[in-house]
């Protein structure tokens, strides 16, 4: 049998609680000070603005490419190159003075005009400011409605201290993943966007699976304190939680490698979400539950209960 | 017995399997380069129109295919850069009564088809295309609304002799004023009888004033019309753009989405979609029919059904005092089309007609188009077009409102009704959205998909065959259905598109999709350790593992179900492959290897397992 972890014994998690807490209070307050300060870079999506990809048949001359957008009066363009050499990429913010709506062409001819080359037009997105306000809004409204819907459904089928951790973890998942965005600076766009949500998904399918566990051993083991009981659940999944985000980076890095400029936001922020949040399932949700004070009474099985009424009603 | 699933079972399972895989399979066969050719303006398709088409094509082009069917021309070429060659010949041999759309014609075989497979819709960022967001401004629509409401009320109150101090337009409706109280009751009582959907209220802060705005409903009528108006315009509009599938929908109360792929040059396409249109109405010429001579004063003008009819050149009424037109039917339910006027078009309409009634009025649909090249200047050179829509005659003098008959069908009446809407259009039109995808950037898009699934289908399918070995292959057929069965019901649902988000959708759900595989396995792994016997470590195993795979896939579900209602374009792709894998991965991880697991070991003596 091949096994990632011979784990003969039962590893003390919770005796480093403590230490966790601290780190992921630090990062958390990390991201949220650079959140503040170095804001996200967002992407067109949000910001509204006009981006041209275009490709030339030879290494594109970046230097020349702003003289001459500069003389057709773009001169706040960004360009830069887009996943090759020959492939270039030029930003424009959103504008009153011109109409928005040519501004793709315009460019466009400016380029053929200036270059001589044969430019080949490979993408133009432009994105109106009012577009742009109500997508921010729409993901930020989308994101607190993923958490409240996840934290009642927890609350249904668990208890509400579970609830409570996988919702913190999952806060904690975006909360940092945002935070390395704002840090580093990296484009946050509409599939950034979307990977942050199925980090979520995926930091709950963890979390949920941890929680499963401990829930089972409780009702199972008859001795230990509520520590050890989920030190023995986390080593039970550890080589499960391991294997899946094995499996997820596994692919992840195919996109990331194989998928193209266009999806490299999305597979980078899945890559540090499954990181985050495979450390946050073991951390952050059962020592959030722990700390509110889970005991195994709080899952002793329903039936019991009801045995018990039963028992009331017969007497006279 | 433990590990034993009924015959039936079994067999449903594959079955299901097996329907994902039939419909799996169009995909695999690529489509041809094709023209798709179309009559416009009232020309049609007819077989001397494709049998020239047809010979001159040949001859020119490597043709692997020619149909006429349901009044439209397809020809499949061997080669994309024939497609473009024959398109421009085409264009050339055919002139502008006909579009000649770019298209990606099916190639799936006759018995696929027959059940309704089809390969899967590609968004615009794989196949190239530009998709606009478009926003009625109504403002301007409301303001225009609401001064028109200043004039009807002027006019209805003058002709019942009933005087104003003054009536002004406010913010939100409009504000009338009296000198004292009896007229205003008298013109209140009138104006609520006239306008049923406009509220009147007398505030109780101002004597001797009534304020009028539109009604709730109204108000959502008007914006709907606009927005239906618009609709209809760009419809007729792209399909004279020569695009293969066009797709222009309502989105929310005031925008409209156009989706046009296969085509990439944006500046014609906002020209074309931004071309004004106006309709206007003349007196037919009846001394020209009888010689066919075109006397002073008047011009020949073409019918868009046909033919062609000498018109006064005199201008009866332009179409902008024009504020409704609808379509129904007469008491001897006869088609007939209602228009109704503002109180300016009215009286010069009446004025018009009192000396005409009994004879043939037109009416003219003008449209300014692009040509695509400019002057001098650098200004655009635009086209006139003038078609006339109907000859009606006038039964009655005409006032505000009034009623066109004459018309063949109801069908007619419909379409008559939109273009004198639309001649009429006062909302303006915006862009506040555009992407377009270039054909090369398209095809890469699907190469680096494909490829970024293969890889990490590979890299998941080495890891499992090393780390559980036996029961890794059952994980792996499990993982390979998975993945035919998202393609395949994504190819079953008609509206599901797949772009590159959904594709990293798929990615991600077959990295993903194995946890089931893991958590089950590693439970069987548990159950061996603590000294079950294998059949019973199985049966444990899956059972242990059922809820809490059960648990877990909800949650990701709810995410992905809200990322889908969020919905902005590219992204729901994504929520879409995502929430689709979601369930396909739960029933293949479960079902599905459970069913092998079964029949590879059920009523053995199993001492080992390959796990």
């Amino acid at each position: 049998m091949f096994q990632i972890f011979k784990v003969k014994d039962t590893l003390a998690f919770m005796k480093w609680r403590k230490v966790a807490m601290a780190l992921s209070v630090l990062l958390i307050l990390g991201s949220m000070v650079s959140l503040a300060t170095n804001k996200l870079n967002l992407g067109l999506d949000f910001t509204g603005g006009t981006v041209i990809e275009v490709g030339f048949t030879q290494d594109a001359d970046l230097k020349k490419i702003r003289i001459i957008l500069a003389d057709s009066g773009f001169s706040d363009a960004i360009v830069q190159n887009f996943g090759s050499s020959r492939d270039v990429l030029v930003r424009l913010a959103p504008r009153a003075d011109v109409n928005n709506e040519t501004i793709g062409s315009d460019v466009l001819n400016a380029l053929k005009l200036g270059t001589g080359d044969n430019v080949d037009m490979r993408r133009i997105e432009f994105v109106g400011p009012k577009v742009g306000g109500e997508l921010t809004e729409k993901g930020g409204l989308a994101m607190l409605t993923a958490l409240i819907c996840i934290m009642i459904y927890v609350s249904l089928r668990f208890e509400w201290r579970f609830a409570l951790g996988a919702v913190a973890a999952l806060a904690h998942d975006v909360l940092i993943t945002l935070g390395i965005f704002s840090v580093l600076q990296l484009e946050f766009d509409l599939t950034v966007l979307a990977a942050i949500l199925a980090v979520i998904g995926y930091s709950l399918n963890d979390t949920i699976v941890v929680s499963d566990r401990i829930r089972e051993n409780f009702r199972k083991l008859r001795t230990g304190t509520p520590s050890e009981v989920i030190d023995i659940s986390l080593t039970q999944t550890l080589s499960r939680t391991f294997i899946t985000s094995l499996t997820t980076i596994f692919v992840l890095l195919a996109l990331f490698f194989q998928g193209g400029a266009l999806i490299h936001g999305f597979a980078t922020a899945l890559l540090f979400g499954v990181f985050i949040g495979t450390y946050s399932s073991i951390y952050v949700a059962s020592s959030v539950a722990l700390g509110l004070g889970i005991t195994k009474e709080d899952l002793i099985p329903v039936e019991v209960e009801k045995e018990g009424e039963e028992q009331e009603v017969l007497m006279p | 017995m433990l590990n034993k699933y009924p015959l039936w079972k079994s067999l449903l399972v594959a079955l299901t399997v097996l329907v994902g895989l039939v419909y799996a399979t169009p995909n695999l066969y690529e489509p041809d380069h094709a023209l798709q050719i179309s009559g416009i303006r009232g020309a049609d398709v007819n077989v001397s129109t494709f049998e020239r088409v047809q010979s001159t094509l040949t001859r020119q082009f490597d043709v692997k295919s020619a149909v006429l069917e349901n009044g439209q021309v397809l020809i499949r070429f061997n080669a994309l850069n024939d497609q473009l060659k024959a398109r421009e010949a085409a264009i050339a041999l055919l002139g502008d009564k006909y579009t000649v759309a770019l298209n990606m014609a099916q190639t799936t075989p006759g018995w696929l088809d027959a059940i309704g497979a089809s390969p899967l819709n590609l968004g615009l960022d794989l196949r190239g295309g530009i998709y606009f967001l478009m926003e009625v401004d109504m403002k301007d629509l409301l303001k225009t609304s609401r001064e028109q409401m200043v004039l009807d009320f002027k006019s209805d109150l003058r002709k019942d002799k009933i005087r104003y101090k003054s009536i002004r337009l406010k913010t939100n409706g409009v504000e009338l004023k009296f000198r004292d109280e009896t007229t205003l009751e008298k013109a209140f009582e009138l104006l609520k009888t006239n306008y049923r959907a406009t509220v009147f209220h007398q505030p109780s802060t101002e004597a001797l004033t009534i304020r009028a705005r539109m009604s709730d409903q109204l108000l959502r009528e008007t914006k709907l019309a606009a927005v239906e108006q618009n609709i209809t315009i760009i419809r007729s509009r792209v399909n004279e753009l020569g695009v293969a599938e066009p797709d222009v929908q309502r989105q929310g109360e005031d925008r409209i989405v156009v989706q046009l792929p296969g085509i990439q040059d944006t500046a014609r396409a906002k020209e074309l979609l931004g071309a004004t249109a106006t309709l206007e109405f003349h007196m037919v010429d009846e001394r020209a029919q009888s010689n066919g001579s075109v006397p002073a004063g008047s011009k020949l003008y073409q019918r868009r059904d046909g033919g062609s009819v000498v018109l006064k050149k005199a201008i009866l009424l332009r179409g902008t005092h024009i504020t409704g037109a609808q379509s129904g039917f007469s008491q001897s339910s006869q088609p007939e089309v209602s228009i109704k006027l503002d109180a300016k078009g009215g009286n010069k309409m009446s004025e018009g007609t009192k000396n005409n009634i009994g004879k043939p009025m037109a009416t003219v649909f003008i449209e300014y188009k692009p040509t695509g090249k400019t002057d001098k200047n650098g200004k655009k050179i635009l086209k006139k077009i003038e078609e006339v829509i109907s000859v009606a005659t006038i039964n009655d003098r005409l006032g505000r409102n009034f009623v066109i008959t004459g018309l063949d069908s109801p069908a007619e009446a419909r379409s008559l009704s939109l273009l004198l809407r639309a001649g009429a259009l006062r909302a303006p039109i915006q862009i506040i959205e555009e992407r377009t995808v270039g054909p090369s950037l398209g095809q890469e898009n699907i190469e680096l998909g494909a490829s970024a699934i293969g890889y990490g289908l590979l890299a998941v399918l080495l890891f499992m065959l090393v780390y559980y070995r036996g029961f890794g292959v059952v994980a792996n057929v499990a993982l390979a259905a998975n993945v035919l069965l998202i393609i395949g019901v994504m190819s079953m649902i008609p509206g599901a598109t797949l772009t590159l988000p959904g594709m990293a959708g798929i990615v991600l759900t077959v990295g993903m999709a194995v946890d089931a595989n893991v958590l089950i396995f590693e439970r069987i792994r548990e159950e061996l350790a603590a000294g079950r016997s294998p059949q019973q470590a199985i049966h444990h195993g899956y059972e242990a593992a059922i809820s809490t795979i059960f648990d877990a896939n909800i949650t990701t579900l709810i995410a992905a179900i809200i990322l889908f209602s969020f919905g902005a374009g590219p992204i729901k792709g994504f929520a879409v492959t995502l929430s689709i894998g979601i369930v396909t991965s739960v029933f293949t991880a479960v079902v599905v290897t459970r069913t092998i697991v079964n029949l590879y070991v059920s009523g053995k003596r199993i001492d080992k397992l390959s796990i």
